[in-house]
């Protein structure tokens, strides 16, 4: 396989009383060996669930209806959607690493660091002593700058702060060496100047372990400093997918091009933000043809009857718009 | 006490609130968080004035203590020359009607059982004596003025989207017609597309009404765009004010440069370049000694450890706390 990842025609569904409402619709998605690669959309539009599908972590009633998320694992090509529980958690930690949004609430209180990152590498590696644990912990550790390594292992969650936190929950995530990481959005919840720090402790780490990033995030800017390709989602799908450069440059899709606009016009010239009109539509609510039409400043009749397909508006760059191409999605 | 100054509808002078740390049965007091230390400055009539800074660093309870919905343990606020600390707590509550809080998170700051006709006239029937005809007019011409319609007004918070929801919470602050609103963070728990409709409706608010606004904001982009002059905060106090652009353009403190280098550009080719700063910010209830910002600076020297620098002009309405500023 020459790809990490190979998402294809994934679909996601979820229950609302008896009927079934889709999430996300027929999204592909490949994956680059040591690339880091960025979801950007706002919320609602299907970026964390394509990443807890991944790793088999939808809770219910979502669920994959169809498609396949292939896999080059260290001992060979696989299906994970395939996988039973058994195999999953061989995956987890291991070959793919997740780190989320609130490092405050996915450690658990009750634990000190320590106990936290020898349950990661006792998982997979049972044989491993006591002594050898502390050594691999206390080199992570380091490896994500933490001050005073050895008082955070005794410490519990509740003594560190915000920034530390994440970098412990980073520290976990790699500790196994997996080569693939997901960090949905993993700076969020953090200051800037703590941003700035966990952002270029990643990107550092990408280079040393060679570890490909899937980075999620709601915020163009961390996606401009950090990947080098980008897939813009909207009501769920991808509706622009692009090189980072190519994307901010030659901006194709109306979408990305009000997001962009709505950022950039901050502390611009003029005194009134650009906006894009309405609201993200709920999952099941999408509009009828271009799910973007009723937003859009630039739709016409076409748009609001048939559904643009995902196709080149020039090499290496997918745009889903009638303004690229003609093409009708089947 | 000088006199106040004409033309600052809102006079702050070394505001100051410390929280109480207690301990053990007896609820001992052990100590004190320093939540806001010293913070002066003051708001000019229609002027937007904005503190930005990172979470913890006392921007929200300046915000509240300047309303006194938190109590301010010293200092002094002036409210159109009159001195609010001195204020019965009847009275401040009448003065509430010249002086409006927009809350952050619109999800919880709406009671979930109230209809928008019961949110949008309580403030009214709390201040105002109306007939209902007029309480009635008066609603809904502040539901027109935030692109809301009259068929609305039946409606429950859980029915609106978070923007909407905040529109609701912007006219339920305004709707008594203040002249002075504190806003706290209120963008940061909305989408991108949906901040830049609210930021446009306040500030078109802003003009129409002739408000004084406080902004409280830690996102540096909107505090940018939204406000004339700006109070940068660290660990409860100013380190540096001044006129928006100027002190975006040339920051003089060095915490404030950090800051504005780590907000990550939108030009991929042209990544910004980071001043990173180490460590984090130290606890509030046990603050550095001298300088609150000399165990992350760079240019931390035996003075700054030692003494803590008061805020000195750097040029026309620029102030910064620091003492290696020429």
């Amino acid at each position: 396989m020459q790809n990490l990842l190979e998402i294809n025609n994934l679909k996601i569904t979820t229950l609302r009383g008896k009927s079934t409402v889709r999430l996300l619709d027929k999204v592909d998605l490949s994956i680059r060996k040591k690339c880091s690669f960025g979801i950007v959309g706002e919320s609602g539009c299907g970026k964390s669930i394509t990443a807890n599908a991944i790793l088999g972590l939808l809770p219910y009633p979502l669920r994959v209806s169809e498609g396949s998320i292939r896999y080059d694992s260290k001992a060979g090509e696989m299906e994970l959607l395939k996988l039973d529980r058994k195999q999953l958690r061989e995956v987890r930690g291991q070959e793919i690493s997740m780190i989320f949004q609130e490092p405050m609430t996915s450690l658990d209180p009750i634990f000190t660091v320590e106990m936290q990152m020898y349950e990661a590498l006792s998982f997979h590696h049972p044989h491993m002593t006591k002594a050898e644990m502390r050594e691999k912990s206390l080199d992570m550790l380091r490896q994500v700058n933490i001050p005073r390594p050895e008082q955070t292992l005794a410490s519990y969650p509740h003594q560190l702060s915000g920034g530390q936190l994440q970098r412990i929950m980073i520290a976990i995530a790699l500790i196994n060496d997996p080569r693939l990481l997901l960090a949905d959005e993993p700076t969020t919840a953090l200051d800037v100047t703590i941003q700035a720090q966990i952002l270029r402790l990643m990107n550092d780490l990408k280079e040393r372990n060679d570890t490909s990033i899937i980075m999620i995030t709601h915020d163009l800017g961390v996606i401009a400093e950090t990947c080098e390709e980008v897939a813009v989602f909207y009501a769920g799908q991808i509706v622009e997918q692009a090189n980072v450069v190519e994307l901010f440059k030659q901006t194709a899709h109306p979408y990305t091009q009000g997001l962009l606009q709505a950022v950039t016009s901050l502390g611009g010239e003029s005194r009134k933000l650009y906006t894009i009109p309405g609201i993200v539509p709920p999952g099941g609510q999408w509009a009828q043809g271009c799910r973007f039409s009723d937003r859009c400043s630039r739709c016409t009749e076409k748009c609001r009857q048939a559904m643009p397909a995902l196709t080149e508006a020039s090499p290496g760059h997918l745009c889903r718009c009638f303004l690229h191409s003609e093409e009708v999605e089947a | 006490m000088s006199e106040v100054k004409t033309n600052a509808l809102l006079d702050v002078r070394h505001l100051q609130v410390y929280f109480p740390i207690k301990k053990g049965v007896m609820r001992r007091v052990v100590g004190h968080v320093h939540a806001v230390e010293d913070v002066s400055f003051t708001v000019g009539r229609k002027e937007v004035f904005a503190l930005v800074g990172e979470s913890g660093c006392g921007k929200s309870t300046t915000g509240s203590a300047i309303l006194r919905l938190l109590e301010p343990t010293g200092g002094e606020v002036f409210f159109e020359g009159e001195n609010l600390s001195l204020l019965s707590e009847e009275a401040m509550r009448l003065k509430r009607r010249d002086m409006q809080f927009i809350f952050q998170n619109p999800y919880s700051s709406l009671n979930p059982r109230m209809n928008v006709w019961k949110l949008l006239s309580e403030p009214l029937k709390v201040h105002f004596d109306l007939p209902p005809a007029e309480l009635r007019e008066r609603v809904e011409e502040m539901l027109n003025l935030i692109g809301m319609t009259p068929d609305q007004l039946e409606r429950y918070p859980h029915q609106f989207s978070g923007g909407q929801k905040q529109r609701i919470s912007i006219a339920r602050a305004l709707i008594t017609h203040p002249s002075f609103v504190v806003a706290d963070e209120p963008v940061s728990a909305l989408d991108v597309s949906i901040q830049a409709q609210i930021l446009n409706l306040m500030m078109e608010l802003q003009q129409e009404m002739e408000l004084s606004l406080i902004f409280i904001s830690h996102d540096l982009n909107v505090v940018r765009h939204i406000s004339s002059r700006v109070g940068v905060m660290y660990l409860g106090s100013i380190m540096e004010m001044g006129e928006t652009e100027d002190v975006y353009r040339h920051p003089a403190h060095p915490y404030t440069q950090a800051l504005l280098s780590a907000v990550p550009s939108h030009d991929p080719l042209n990544k910004s370049k980071h001043i990173v700063l180490e460590g984090d910010v130290p606890s509030p209830a046990n603050p550095p000694s001298g300088c609150p910002f000399h165990t992350r600076c760079a240019r931390c020297t035996e003075e700054c450890r030692q003494k803590k620098p008061d805020l000195q002009a750097t040029g026309p309405d620029h102030f910064a706390a620091c003492h290696h500023i020429e």
